[in-house]
């Protein structure tokens, strides 16, 4: 029990630095992570309710793709295909030579387009829990789309979507775990670089569950406080997916 | 692109896909076999409830990866564990996989289950009551279907879910698709082409069960009458 | 030039990918190599692992260090998982792969090697209370251009090997081995990293594992006794030319810097130091 606080402690044979610094990682790889998704959610649940043919098919297209492809085939592809997409984008730009992304880079693209696709749904699902009435007022009240998009319906929308975007949010942190096989130094793959080294690795794999179960429950608090504070001074309202 | 590297890729990545249903088979059915016994356990006493809360707390709150790791390589770390009758079982690597993704999978379709469940209108419960349905025989003839059809579009998710996870026993020397992509990958040295074709396997295989379930929902739904179904089409 | 709507848009993304990347271009001709990044595995000992605090250290990080400080290039080492790495580094994610990389004829069709800097046999590793007690030919070391020799070698170490399972980490030298030589008696099991195989073959779900003889003598010595190296250890032929670093084929300047730079460290002794203090035996190869 001892050498169990010993090597995950802050002591020069301990890893606890290394775990620290990593379960940091997994925090800003979801957080960069999960803005792109919602970057790439909002624009896809766009492009289903109001967009142009071509564009709704793309959306749908997107969603259907990665929702279909395991998350670790994703990574990989992006890890090793992603520089190739981004280089020929530079090179059109006049930039010459390879452009680098590294794990960090590829692995949040990834993860924010898996999450992306699932996110629109989200999205998607609260603008339609919309009461349409409150939007025919905005227009009669003449309304330009932008403010009506600013003032009506993403507060609305996004009181709604509040639950669903906390599960992403959870989904998102635990698919960070995946990042690891590009050799990114996240929370998974510091445990394991720990449990072959000290060949414990039922210690630090545990260690490693600790960590993510810590980030999910406080986020999931956070998440919990943030609804109830949009949802303060409105009436009860059933949320319809 | 290489067409004809593509055409050599596919067929030897097929050869992992037996393996790949059979972990994603095997776990949904022990998955959802235990969702059973977690939902029976929340209904049973406030003690059993806090252990099926505990228990789907925990295994979705961390990544599965974790748990596959914790499992194969941890559990081997005890030697009692090594000189137990359960170890030529935890010897294997397919057993590990197995075990982690149906304690992974029964965490999710518990709390489907209870959705559900939830969703089981009190009136059919009622009916059934009135109707002198003895308990075991009003859970298997009208709550289960009702919570079933309640819960498949969900399910149907999970379903897909657990066939692309199957992709993680990779990591534990299992030869599915994906492993056999990573290792083409390390003897071709040609990353995107052999991800890509093991991409397009799992995408029509999730795509078929997607169509599978949707058909179901569509069979399963409450406003087809069955005279319908048999009026030509 | 005229803007079109769609050159538009590569240039708005383009833009945009320039600050996401922070574009630090490369000039594609004038090659003035002065920051290169070099990957490792970290998990191989004692050539490269981790440090509780995350350092990289071991042979090929010291060894790194001395290159970089003679090629007057900051080298900048990172880790990255085996699988894969030589894809990455075609790739362009990386300039160098140090990872005790062997020369191989296939290998070389896709990458370029730096002259060797350590030549280290296979060999194969038990435990003491395993499956396998024991295997023949111990610190006997057969080269694999000697084919009686070799065949003799394989035949006898067929015998206690049948039916077993032997650990091998994927892609590597001693994988190509297994399936050259032991394919039909033995069943063998991939990993993607080296450490894996010893976990595995402690716990007994692999009843040997095969890898360099310094990586299993590293790991055997660990284990205080309950591992052993074990059985003839084998060099040349397919388990290649020894360790070099690995390179683009399409970087020659930075082969050669690399060349020179190897040459210095073994002609002033700093090599055979290094080796002693990481392996405690000379494996610097005859240049």
């Amino acid at each position: 029990m001892g050498e169990a606080f010993t090597l995950l402690g802050f002591g020069p044979e301990g890893w606890g630095h290394a775990l620290l610094t990593a379960g940091l990682t997994t925090l800003a790889v979801s957080a960069c992570a999960f803005a792109c998704g919602l970057v790439l959610g909002t624009l896809c649940a766009w492009a289903k309710i109001a967009g142009p043919a071509a564009l709704r098919r793309a959306a749908d297209i997107y969603g259907v793709v990665l929702r279909g492809i395991p998350d670790l085939l994703v990574i990989y592809l992006f890890y090793f295909g992603g520089r190739q997409i981004v280089t020929a984008i530079a090179n059109q730009f006049g930039h010459t030579g390879p452009v680098e992304i590294s794990g960090f880079v590829a692995g949040s693209l990834a993860i924010g387009l898996i999450s992306g696709a699932a996110q629109a749904e989200v999205l998607r699902g609260a603008f339609h829990a919309i009461p349409s009435g409150t939007l025919e007022a905005a227009r009669v009240t003449g309304m330009r789309r932008w403010t009506m998009f600013r003032r009506i319906i993403a507060p609305q929308a996004l009181r709604t979507a509040l639950p669903g975007l906390g599960n992403q949010w959870q989904s998102v942190i635990k698919e960070s775990a995946l990042v690891s096989v590009t050799g990114l130094v996240e929370t998974l793959r510091a445990v394991s670089v720990a449990a072959n080294s000290t060949e414990l690795p039922f210690l630090f794999f545990l260690a490693g569950g600790a960590i993510y179960l810590a980030i999910t429950t406080v986020s999931g608090l956070v998440f919990r406080i943030a609804e109830w504070r949009a949802m303060r001074g409105q009436p009860a309202m059933r949320v319809g997916g | 692109m290489d067409l004809a590297f593509i055409a050599a890729v596919f067929p030897k990545l097929l050869a992992g896909l037996p393996l790949t249903l059979s972990l994603a088979v095997l776990s949904l059915s022990g998955g959802a076999i235990l969702a059973l016994l977690l939902s029976g356990l929340r209904a049973s006493s406030w003690l059993g409830a806090q252990f099926a809360n505990f228990y789907v707390y925990i295994f979705r709150g961390t990544p599965l990866l974790i748990q596959i790791f914790l499992i194969y390589y941890g559990l081997a770390q005890f030697p009692a564990l090594r000189h137990s009758l359960l170890w030529p079982l935890l010897r294997e690597p397919y057993v590990c996989a197995v075990l982690a993704l149906m304690l992974n999978d029964a965490a999710y379709t518990s709390e489907i289950l209870r959705g559900g469940l939830r969703a089981v209108s009190s009136g059919a419960i009622e009916a059934a009551k009135v109707a002198g349905m003895s308990r075991p025989t009003m859970l298997r003839r009208i709550v289960l279907p009702l919570a079933f059809r309640q819960a498949l579009p969900a399910y149907g998710a999970e379903v897909t879910s657990m066939v692309k996870a199957t992709s993680l026993a990779s990591v534990v020397t299992l030869m599915e698709v994906t492993g056999l992509a990573r290792a083409e990958v390390s003897q071709s040295y040609r990353a995107i082409e052999v991800f890509l074709c093991a991409a397009v396997i799992y995408l029509v295989l999730v795509t078929l069960i997607t169509r599978l379930v949707h058909w179901l929902e569509d069979r399963l739904s409450t406003h087809r009458s069955p005279a319908l179904d048999r009026s030509p089409a | 030039m005229k803007i079109t709507r769609s050159s538009f848009l590569t240039l708005g993304l383009g833009a945009a990918a320039g600050l996401v990347f922070g574009t630090a271009p490369r000039s594609a001709s004038a090659k003035e190599w002065k920051v290169i990044r070099v990957a490792t595995e970290g998990a191989f000992p004692p050539y490269n692992m981790h440090a509780p605090d995350g350092r990289l250290i071991g042979f090929e990080p010291e060894l790194l260090q001395e290159l970089s400080a003679r090629m007057n290039i900051k080298c900048e080492m990172i880790a990255q998982a085996w699988d894969g790495m030589i894809a990455g580094l075609t790739d362009g994610k990386y300039d160098a792969i140090m990872d005790a990389v062997s020369i191989t004829p296939k290998r070389q069709e896709v990458i370029a090697f730096s002259t060797p800097y350590a030549a280290a046999p296979s060999g194969l590793a038990i435990m003491k209370d395993g499956a396998i007690k024991s295997l023949p030919g111990t610190g006997t070391r057969i080269q694999l251009a000697d084919e009686a020799a070799t065949k003799a070698a394989v035949e006898e170490m067929a015998k206690p090997l049948a039916g077993k399972t032997i650990g091998v980490q994927v892609a590597t030298i001693q994988n190509d081995f297994l399936t050259r030589y032991l394919k039909d008696v033995v069943t063998i099991r991939t990993y993607s990293s080296g450490p894996d195989t010893f976990l595995d073959l402690k716990s007994g779900r692999v009843d040997a594992v095969m890898a360099s003889a310094i990586n299993l003598n590293a790991s055997a010595k660990k284990s205080n006794g309950e591992m052993i190296a074990s059985g003839y250890v084998f060099a040349g032929g397919l388990l290649g030319q020894g360790s070099a670093v690995g390179l683009r084929k399409s970087d020659p300047e930075l082969k050669e810097l690399f060349d020179k730079a190897l040459k210095s460290v073994a002609e002033d002794g700093t090599l055979k130091r290094l080796a002693l203090k990481w392996f405690e035996i000379d494996i610097t190869p005859a240049l």
